[in-house]
C-alpha cells in the first residue's frame, strides 16, 4: 500500500464513523443539531479524501477541475439558496425535491459508465465481474430513476400542482404499473445480455413506473412515500458504490436506507396504516366514500369568537390541538399571541401533539418551535391523553382525524385503530375549521355531533386575532 | 476490493442505520429524514469519480458535472434546511433564561 490509499484509507474510515455518530445524535433534541454539523464536517471530509487520493495518484487534470467546479457551484449556490428562503411551512416538499435530485444524481452516474465504461481493470476481464457491473448499474439507474421521479410527484401534489387523477383511483393502474415494472425487467435483461442501448428502456420505463407508483396516493400518505423514496434514495447511492467500487458510498448509502426504512415503519404506525395499504390501497378518501356517505352531522353546535373568549377566560387549563389547517394558514404566530395572553392571567396552556400532525411526523413541533413555543409545553399523544378529563377547554385548530373519536368507537371505521387524542374528555371542545369539510380520511367525524363541541367557522389565523381582540376586551392577560 | 467483501459492507452498513434509529422522539422526525436525506448525497463522490475518470471525454464529463451539481443540491440544500429546522428548537432554552 503506498501513501495515497493508506490516507485515503483513513479518511474513509473516520468519515463514516463521523456519519454514523451523526445520523445517532440526530435522534437526540439535544445533540441534534451538532450532529447535523457533524455529517455536514463528515460529507466535506470525504470529498477531500477522495481527491487528495486521485492528486497523489493519478493526478487530475485541469479540464476535470473546470467540470468539478462548475458543478459544484452551480449545485451548492442552488441549494442553499432554496435551503435559506423556503418557508417551514413547505418542508415535506422541499426534502421531497431535494431526495428527488439526490437520486438523478445516481441515475447518472450509474447512465455515464455504461455509455462510457471507465477504464479501470478492463483488461482481466472475467464474466462475473462484467455480471455485477451491470447489474449494479441497472439497480442505481431503476431505483435512482423511481427515486427522481417518485419525488418529484410527491413535491408536485403537496405544492397542490397536481391533484389525483380519477383514474389513477381505478384498479387500471396496477395493470399499467405491472406492465412497467416488466418493461424494467425485460430492459435489464437485455442490458446484462450486452445489449448497451436497452438502458434508455430501462431509464423510460423505471421513471414511468416512479410517477405511475405515486401519483395515486392521497396528500395523507404522501410523507410516508417522501420517507419511503427517501430511503431509496439511500439505495441508489449504495448501487452507485457498487458501480464505482467505493465502501463508502455503500456504507453511507446502505445506512440511509435502512434508516429511512425504520423512519418509514415509525410513521406508518403513527397514522394506522400499514406500508402495503399506502403503497396500493390508493388515496384513503376514495376508499372509504361508501361508509363515510352513511352518517350525516345531526347536532353541530357552533358559536361566536365571544363565546369562546368568555369560556378560556374562566378556564385553568387549556390544551391545544395544533393540525394541518394551523400549518396552512400560517397561524401559528398567532396561536402564540393567544396562548401568551391565557399564560399572563394564570392559565395552564399545553400544546398535544399527535406524532403525524401537521404534514410529516415532527413537523408540527418544528412550526412551533419557530414561534417560540416553549419545548416543555409540546407534550406528546401518550403523555396528554390522561390529562384531558382535568381539562377545562380544548382548542382543535385545523386538526381532524387525530381527534376522531370514532377511531376507538366504531370498528366498522377505516379510521379504527389509530391512535388519537381524546379531546371529547375535556369539558368543552372547541374546533376551530373553515366548514363541515371532511379531513384528509375524508371520513365523518363524531366529535363535532357531541354536546361538549362547539365549532368556530372560519380561517385560523382570522378566528385566532379576533380572539386576541376579545381577550384584550376581557382584561386577559394585562396585568 | 472484491465482490464479496463489499457485500460485507453493504451488510454492515444497513445493520448500522438500522441500530442506529432505534428510538426518536417524534420532534425529531422531519429533521431526521432531511438530515438523512442530505447524507444521500454522498453520490458526489461517484460523480466525483466519474469526472476524473473521463479523460478528457466531454460528454462524460458533461454527465459527471451535471450530476455532480444535483447531488450537491441535495447535500448543501439538506444540510442547510435541517441546520434551520434544528435551529429553532435549541434557541428556546437560551430564550427562557
Amino acid at each position: 500500500m503506498n501513501l495515497p490509499v493508506i490516507i485515503k484509507f483513513v479518511i474513509d474510515l473516520l468519515a463514516v464513523l463521523l456519519l454514523a455518530l451523526g445520523i445517532k445524535g440526530l435522534s437526540k433534541v439535544k445533540s441534534a443539531r451538532d450532529a447535523n454539523r457533524l455529517a455536514a464536517f463528515a460529507m466535506s471530509l470525504s470529498v477531500v479524501g477522495l481527491l487528495s487520493y486521485y492528486l497523489g495518484t493519478s493526478g487530475i487534470a485541469i479540464q476535470s477541475w473546470i467540470w468539478i467546479i462548475i458543478g459544484s457551484i452551480v449545485g451548492s449556490l442552488f441549494g442553499a439558496i432554496l435551503a435559506k428562503k423556503v418557508p417551514m411551512t413547505s418542508m415535506p416538499e422541499t426534502v421531497a425535491l431535494f431526495n428527488g435530485c439526490g437520486g438523478m444524481s445516481s441515475l447518472l452516474v450509474a447512465l455515464g459508465v455504461a455509455i462510457f465504461p471507465i477504464s479501470s481493470g478492463q483488461e482481466n476481464f472475467d464474466f462475473f465481474k462484467s455480471l455485477i457491473n451491470e447489474v449494479s448499474i441497472s439497480v442505481s439507474i431503476f431505483v435512482g430513476a423511481i427515486t427522481f421521479t417518485g419525488s418529484i410527484v410527491a413535491m408536485a401534489k403537496l405544492q397542490g400542482w397536481l391533484s389525483t387523477p380519477g383514474w389513477t383511483q381505478s384498479k387500471v393502474r396496477h395493470f399499467v404499473n405491472i406492465v412497467f415494472a416488466v418493461a424494467s425487467l425485460i430492459a435489464f435483461f437485455d442490458l446484462i445480455n450486452g445489449n448497451t442501448s436497452s438502458i434508455w428502456l430501462l431509464v423510460m420505463v423505471s421513471s414511468l413506473l416512479g410517477i405511475g407508483v405515486t401519483l395515486p396516493i392521497g396528500g395523507a400518505d404522501m410523507p410516508v412515500v417522501i420517507s419511503l423514496l427517501n430511503s431509496y434514495s439511500g439505495i441508489a447511492a449504495a448501487a452507485a458504490g457498487f458501480v464505482v467500487d467505493s465502501q463508502l458510498l455503500i456504507v453511507a448509502g446502505a445506512m440511509v436506507g435502512a434508516a429511512g426504512l425504520i423512519l418509514t415503519q415509525v410513521m406508518c404506525k403513527g397514522m394506522n396504516r400499514s406500508l402495503v395499504s399506502v403503497l396500493f390501497g390508493g388515496s384513503l378518501s376514495a376508499q372509504s366514500t361508501a361508509s363515510s356517505g352513511s352518517g350525516e352531522y345531526t347536532n353541530i353546535t357552533s358559536c361566536s369568537v365571544e363565546e369562546c373568549a368568555l369560556t378560556l377566560e374562566a378556564a385553568n387549563k387549556v390544551i391545544i390541538v395544533p393540525g394541518y389547517g394551523l400549518a396552512v394558514a400560517q397561524a401559528q404566530h398567532t396561536l402564540r399571541e393567544v396562548t401568551k395572553k391565557l399564560e399572563q392571567n394564570g392559565i395552564e396552556v399545553v400544546y398535544a401533539i399527535h406524532p403525524v400532525a401537521g404534514r410529516m411526523p415532527g413537523h408540527m413541533n418544528v412550526l412551533l418551535a419557530e414561534a417560540d413555543v416553549p419545548y416543555e409545553q409540546l407534550k406528546e399523544m401518550d403523555v396528554v391523553n390522561p390529562d384531558f378529563p382535568a381539562t377545562d377547554v380544548v382548542l382543535v385548530l385545523g386538526a381532524n382525524d387525530v381527534v376522531n373519536p370514532q377511531a376507538k368507537n366504531d370498528s366498522s371505521s377505516p379510521l379504527y385503530g389509530m391512535p388519537v387524542l381524546d379531546v371529547q374528555e375535556a369539558r368543552t371542545v372547541f374546533v376551530i375549521k373553515r366548514g363541515m369539510s371532511a379531513g384528509y380520511s375524508g371520513i365523518k367525524n363524531d366529535l363535532f355531533d357531541l354536546p361538549n363541541t362547539s365549532m368556530v367557522f372560519g380561517d385560523a389565523k382570522k378566528v385566532l386575532n379576533d380572539l386576541i381582540g376579545e381577550l384584550k376586551d376581557l382584561g386577559v392577560g394585562e396585568k | 476490493m472484491s465482490f464479496i467483501s463489499l457485500l460485507w459492507v453493504l451488510l454492515l452498513g444497513s445493520l448500522l442505520g438500522l441500530e442506529l434509529i432505534g428510538k426518536v422522539p417524534p420532534t425529531l422526525h422531519t429533521p431526521l429524514m432531511s438530515g438523512a436525506n442530505a447524507i444521500s448525497g454522498i453520490t458526489m463522490l461517484a460523480a466525483l469519480t466519474l469526472i476524473v475518470k473521463a479523460e478528457g471525454n466531454v460528454p462524460l464529463l458533461i454527465i459527471g458535472s451535471v450530476s455532480l451539481g444535483f447531488a450537491l443540491f441535495n447535500v448543501v440544500g439538506g444540510f442547510f434546511v435541517t441546520d434551520r429546522m434544528l435551529a429553532m428548537f435549541s434557541r428556546k432554552p437560551s430564550n427562557k433564561k
